[in-house]
C-alpha cells in the first residue's frame, strides 16, 4: 500500500509552507504513535505510576503469559482455522465472480460485503438469538469462528477477484484445456498460481482482521473462549495497568509482522507488475 | 494582446535534475518581441526543459538568468510572469464550464463577472467555438479542446505565450488544418511565441525561427529555409528532411566512391564524405552523370517522384524528381549533383 | 443448464450456504425479534419516538459527524504534504501513520487512557505547566479523540492514493493564469479531490457509527448507540429493542457505505 512521492517544481530550501506542513503531519503522527510507546514502557516498567525510572522488567509480560495463555492460544488457532475457511470458501467464490460477472453474482457480492457493513453487534445479535438453544455449538470456539469468517471472507474474495479479473482467466483456461488439462488441473495449475497475490494478500488481511476483531468477538465468547482482544479487554477495565499494557505489547508483536508482511507483499506486487509489463 | 508582448532573453540557463541528469547544458537566447520561435529535436532533447523554465515552472541551475523585456524574471515562479500556456493534454479544468476555463486568468486577476463575459464571448467568436460557452470539457472533440485551451492562455494578454507540444494529441488531418489556424492567428496577434515540438513539418511551417535541440544543446537556430538548406552539423542535417550522405576518397578536389565521382566545392575539396538533398541531386542517361547505379526503387508521391539508387559497395541514395518518365527497378541511371549543393558536415 | 453453469453453482455452494445459514436466515430472525416484543412493529420507530433512543442516536451521528470533519481535514492536509514531497524519513511517517490501521477499537480505547487518562501523558503535562491535571479521556472529547485515532490512519490512506491521481497540468495551468497556492487549492486541487474526500468521509461516518470496541473500553456513561444496543440486550434482556435498534444502526451504515461506493468503486472495512 505504499505510494511513492510525486515531486513538484522545488524552490530552493524549504519554505515555510513546507516546514509548517511537516510540523502538522508530524505532530498527527505523535498522536498515533506516542501512547503506543508509552503503553509498551508502561508494560515493561515496574511501575508506571513511577515510571521508567523504577526499573524495566518482563515480569508483567511473564503475568500475562500465565493469565491468558490460552486466550492467545486460542486467537492464534482462531485465526489460522478462519484463513483456512475463508481460503476454501473465498477461492472459488472469487473465481465465479471473475468469470461469470452477471446481476446474481454481483448481487451475492453485495450480499457477503453486508456483515462488513452493518456493525458487528448486529451479525453477533443475530447468531445468539438463532442459534443460541445449540449450546454445544453456542460455548464452542466454533461458534467464535463462524463471526469472523462473515467478517474476514468479503475480504479475501475481493482480494482475490481483484487479481484475477485483472489477468485474462477465460484465455489462460482455454490454453490449459486445449492441452488437456481437466478443471481440477486448471484450477490448481493455472488460475491459483496466476492469483497467489491475491490470496497471499487476502490471507495476511484474514489474518490480521481475525486476531483483531473485537465487536463481534465481544458478543459472542464465553468465559472459556476468550481471544486476545476480549482478553485485552477485560485487563483494561479489571487490572492494573501494567498487565493491560504488557497485554497490549504481546498483541503488538503478533500484529507488526504481518503489517510488515502487507507492505512488503504489496510493495513486492507493484514491482512485479512494473517488470511484467515493462517497467 | 500585441502591446503586452515581451521580447524573451536567457543568459547561462542549464538545467541539472537532482538525480544528476543534465537536461539542458548552459544556452543563451533571445526572443524579439511578437516573434515566433520554436524548439524542434526528439524527445529527450531538452526542449520541454527549456519551455518550462521560460514558463516559471522550473528553475535554472544557479548562475541563469531570464528576462522578460527589462524584467529579471528568474525568481518568479509562473504565477508571477503573466504568461500564457498551452499545455499538450491542453489541462482544461473538468470542473468549470469552457467559458469559465477562459475566464479563469481573468477571474485570477479580479476581473468583474461583466467584463469577463465579454472578454471569454470575444475570444469564443475568435476561436471559432461560438455557443459553445457552457459546455462542459468532456463534451468538446479534440480539436475543439484544444482552441479552448489556446483561447484561455489567449484571454490574460500574456507577455509571452507558451505552447508544450499542443497538437501532438490529435490526429494527422486535424493538425494540418488546425497548424494553418495557429499560423494564422499567431501572426495576427503578434504576441511573443515560444512553441515545442517534435514535428518538423509543424515547425517548419509555424516558425519565424526554428532552434534544433539535441542532448540538451542549442545545435542551429535560423530561419526554416536556413535550417533546411544550410545545416551546420550532421545531427540537423540528418533531422530535417531526407539528407543523402555519401563516404569516398578523396583525390584532386574529387570524392572518389564506388559509382563515380563528384566534384567537391573549392572551399572543402579534401573531404571524404559529402551530403546533398534528395532534390538537389538530377537523374541523367547512364553514362552521362558523375555518377552511375542501379534503380532499387520509385515511389511515385504525386509531384514529385522518390527514385531510390543503388551506387554500389552498400552506398545507396534517394532522388526527388520532377520528371515524368518511368523508372523501373533494375534500370542503369546516371546522377548529377552540383558542387554548390554538397554539404560538408562534421559529425 | 450447461455443464459449465453447474460448475460455478457447485464452486459457489459452499459460500452460499454459510452465508444462508449463519448470516441470511438469523437476521430474518432478528427482524421477526425486533417486532415481538411489546411495542411490535414500532419497535422500529423506537429510535425517533424514544426520548433515550433518540438522544443516543442524536449524539452518535453529532460525533460522528464531527469526526468525520476533523479527520478529513487533518488527513486531507497530512496526507497531501506527504504525496506530494520527497524527503528523508518520509516513508517512516507514512508506516507509522498507517499502522493503527490494525488497532482493534479496544486498544484505541487504551490509547487514548494512554493519552487523556487519569494516568495520561496530557494530565502529567498540564500538571507539571499549569498545576491543573486535565483528564478527558472518559468524557465525550475522550471519545472523539478515539475516534479520530482510528480514522486518520485509514483517510490519510484514501487521500494520498486520491492525490496521486491528481493531473499536475491542471495546477499548473492554473499557475500559468495567475493563480496563487490558496487558488490552485480552491479551484483545481479540491474539486479533484472532492469524490474521494466525500467517499472517505462517508466510510468514515459509517464506521463511527458503527463502532464499539473504544467507547467499551472508554467506559463511559456517554450513550453512543452500539453502546445502548449493548446494553439493551445484556443489561436489560430486551432482545426486541436491541434487535430493531441494531438493525436501525445497521441500515444507517450500509448506506453510507454504500453511497461511498458509488463515488468510489470498492469498499474499505467499516469496523473499529
Amino acid at each position: 500500500m505504499m505510494t511513492r512521492a510525486s515531486p513538484g517544481m522545488k524552490r530552493r530550501g524549504p519554505g515555510p509552507r513546507f516546514v509548517a506542513q511537516l510540523l502538522f503531519t508530524v505532530l498527527v503522527c505523535a498522536f498515533l504513535v506516542v501512547p503506543v510507546v508509552l503503553s509498551v514502557l508502561a508494560g515493561l516498567s515496574e511501575n508506571f505510576f513511577v515510571g521508567v525510572r523504577s526499573g524495566l522488567t518482563l515480569r508483567w509480560v511473564g503475568q500475562v503469559w500465565s493469565m491468558y495463555r490460552d486466550s492467545i492460544f486460542l486467537s492464534l488457532g482462531i485465526a489460522i482455522a478462519c484463513l483456512a475457511v475463508t481460503l476454501v470458501l473465498g477461492v472459488p467464490i472469487a473465481y465465479v465472480l471473475a468469470r461469470r460477472p452477471s446481476r446474481a453474482t454481483r448481487l451475492f457480492e453485495e450480499l457477503l460485503v453486508l456483515p462488513v457493513a452493518v456493525p458487528g453487534l448486529a451479525t453477533a445479535l443475530a447468531l445468539i438469538l438463532f442459534y443460541g438453544e445449540w449450546r454445544g455449538f453456542r460455548a464452542s470456539w466454533t461458534f467464535i469462528l463462524v463471526g469472523h469468517v462473515l467478517f474476514t471472507l468479503p475480504f479475501m474474495a475481493r482480494s482475490v477477484l481483484a487479481v484475477m479479473a485483472a489477468i485474462d482467466l477465460a484465455t489462460l483456461e482455454e490454453a490449459a484445456a486445449s492441452l488437456g488439462a481437466g478443471f481440477a488441473a486448471r484450477f490448481f495449475g493455472v488460475i491459483v498460481p496466476n492469483a497467489r497475490y491475491g490470496i497471499l494478500a487476502g490471507a495476511l488481511m484474514v489474518v490480521t482482521l481475525s486476531v483483531g476483531e473485537f465487536n463481534i468477538t465481544w458478543m459472542l465468547h464465553t468465559p472459556l473462549t476468550k481471544t486476545i482482544p476480549v482478553g485485552l479487554a477485560d485487563s483494561y477495565a479489571s487490572m492494573r495497568l501494567e498487565i493491560g499494557s504488557a497485554y497490549t505489547i504481546v498483541f503488538f508483536l503478533m500484529i507488526i509482522p504481518l503489517l510488515i508482511g502487507m507492505q512488503w507483499l504489496s510493495r513486492e506486487r507493484t514491482s512485479s507488475m512494473a517488470k511484467r509489463h515493462g517497467g | 494582446m500585441a502591446d503586452n508582448a515581451a521580447s524573451v532573453r536567457l543568459a547561462r540557463c542549464a538545467k541539472t535534475f537532482p538525480d544528476g541528469t543534465r537536461a539542458l547544458l548552459p544556452l543563451d537566447l533571445e526572443i524579439a518581441t511578437g516573434e515566433t520561435l520554436v524548439f524542434l529535436g526528439p524527445s529527450g532533447c531538452g526542449k520541454t526543459t527549456l519551455l518550462r523554465i521560460i514558463a516559471g515552472l522550473a528553475e535554472p541551475d544557479a548562475g541563469g538568468h531570464v528576462w522578460f523585456a527589462a524584467d529579471d524574471v528568474t525568481t518568479l515562479p509562473i504565477e508571477r510572469r503573466n504568461v500564457g500556456m498551452v499545455f499538450q493534454s491542453y489541462a482544461l479544468f473538468p470542473n468549470m464550464t469552457v467559458a469559465e476555463n477562459i475566464a479563469y486568468g481573468l477571474k485570477v486577476r479580479r476581473v468583474d463577472a461583466r467584463e469577463r463575459r465579454q472578454q471569454a464571448s470575444r475570444l469564443l467568436d475568435m476561436m471559432h467555438l461560438a455557443g459553445l460557452g457552457d459546455r462542459r470539457v468532456d463534451q468538446l472533440s479534440g480539436g475543439q479542446r484544444q482552441r479552448v485551451a489556446l483561447a484561455r492562455a489567449l484571454a490574460v494578454k500574456p507577455r509571452v505565450l507558451l505552447l508544450d507540444e499542443p497538437l501532438t494529441a490529435l490526429d494527422a488531418k486535424l493538425r494540418e488544418s488546425l497548424r494553418v489556424d495557429i499560423d494564422q492567428l499567431l501572426r495576427s496577434l503578434g504576441v511573443t511565441t515560444v512553441y515545442v515540438t517534435h514535428d518538423q513539418g509543424e515547425a517548419m511551417a509555424l516558425g519565424d525561427r526554428v532552434a534544433v535541440m539535441s542532448q540538451g544543446r542549442v545545435e542551429q537556430i535560423g530561419t526554416p529555409q536556413q535550417i533546411y538548406y544550410r545545416p551546420e552539423s550532421a545531427f540537423v542535417a540528418d533531422f530535417i528532411g531526407t539528407m543523402n550522405r555519401l563516404t569516398g576518397t578523396c583525390t584532386d578536389g574529387l570524392l572518389r566512391v564506388q559509382g563515380g565521382a563528384l566534384r567537391l566545392p573549392v572551399a572543402r575539396a579534401t573531404s571524404d564524405h559529402a551530403m546533398f538533398r534528395p532534390q538537389d541531386a538530377r537523374i541523367v542517361e547512364p553514362d552521362a552523370g558523375a555518377l552511375a547505379g542501379r534503380i532499387v526503387s520509385a515511389f511515385f508521391l504525386g509531384s514529385t517522384t522518390r527514385v531510390v539508387v543503388d551506387l554500389g559497395a552498400e552506398q545507396s541514395i534517394v532522388v526527388d524528381t520532377i520528371e515524368r518518365r518511368s523508372f523501373r527497378k533494375g534500370d542503369a541511371v546516371g546522377i548529377d549533383v552540383g558542387a554548390d549543393a554538397l554539404l560538408i558536415l562534421e559529425s | 443448464m450447461s455443464r459449465g453453469d453447474i460448475r460455478f453453482g457447485l464452486l459457489a455452494l459452499p459460500a452460499l450456504t454459510v452465508f444462508a445459514a449463519f448470516w441470511l436466515l438469523p437476521m430474518a430472525r432478528l427482524v421477526a425479534v425486533g417486532a415481538s416484543g411489546p411495542r411490535g412493529v414500532a419497535a422500529y420507530a423506537a429510535i425517533v419516538t424514544d426520548a433515550n433512543y433518540f438522544a443516543s442516536l442524536v449524539s452518535t451521528v453529532v460525533l460522528s459527524v464531527a469526526v468525520t470533519f476533523a479527520t478529513l481535514i487533518v488527513s486531507g492536509i497530512a496526507g497531501m504534504f506527504l504525496q506530494r514531497n520527497e524527503f528523508f524519513g518520509r516513508n517512516v511517517l507514512v508506516s507509522l501513520l498507517t499502522f493503527p490501521l490494525a488497532f482493534p477499537g479496544v486498544v484505541v480505547g487504551f490509547m487514548v487512557i494512554m493519552l487523556a487518562g487519569r494516568q495520561g501523558l496530557i494530565g502529567t503535562v498540564t500538571d507539571a505547566l499549569f498545576g491543573i491535571k486535565l483528564v478527558f479521556a472518559y468524557s465525550i472529547a475522550g471519545l472523539f479523540l478515539g475516534y479520530l485515532y482510528f480514522s486518520i490512519p485509514r483517510v490519510i490512506l484514501t487521500v494520498m492514493a486520491a492525490v496521486e491521481k491528481l493531473d499536475r497540468a491542471l495546477e499548473e495551468a492554473a499557475r500559468s493564469l495567475g493563480a496563487n497556492p490558496w487558488q490552485v487549492l480552491r479551484d483545481v486541487v479540491l474539486p479533484g479531490l472532492r469524490p474521494a474526500l466525500i467517499s472517505a468521509g462517508a466510510i468514515c461516518f459509517a464506521t463511527s457509527m458503527g463502532a464499539f470496541g473504544t467507547a467499551f473500553t472508554l467506559a463511559t456513561n456517554i450513550n453512543v448507540l452500539p453502546i445502548t444496543i449493548y446494553t439493551e440486550f445484556t443489561n436489560y434482556a430486551n432482545f426486541s429493542i436491541a434487535a430493531a435498534l441494531s438493525l436501525v444502526l445497521g441500515v444507517i451504515t450500509w448506506a453510507a457505505l454504500a453511497f461511498a461506493r458509488t463515488l468510489a468503486g470498492s469498499t474499505v472495512a467499516a469496523a473499529a
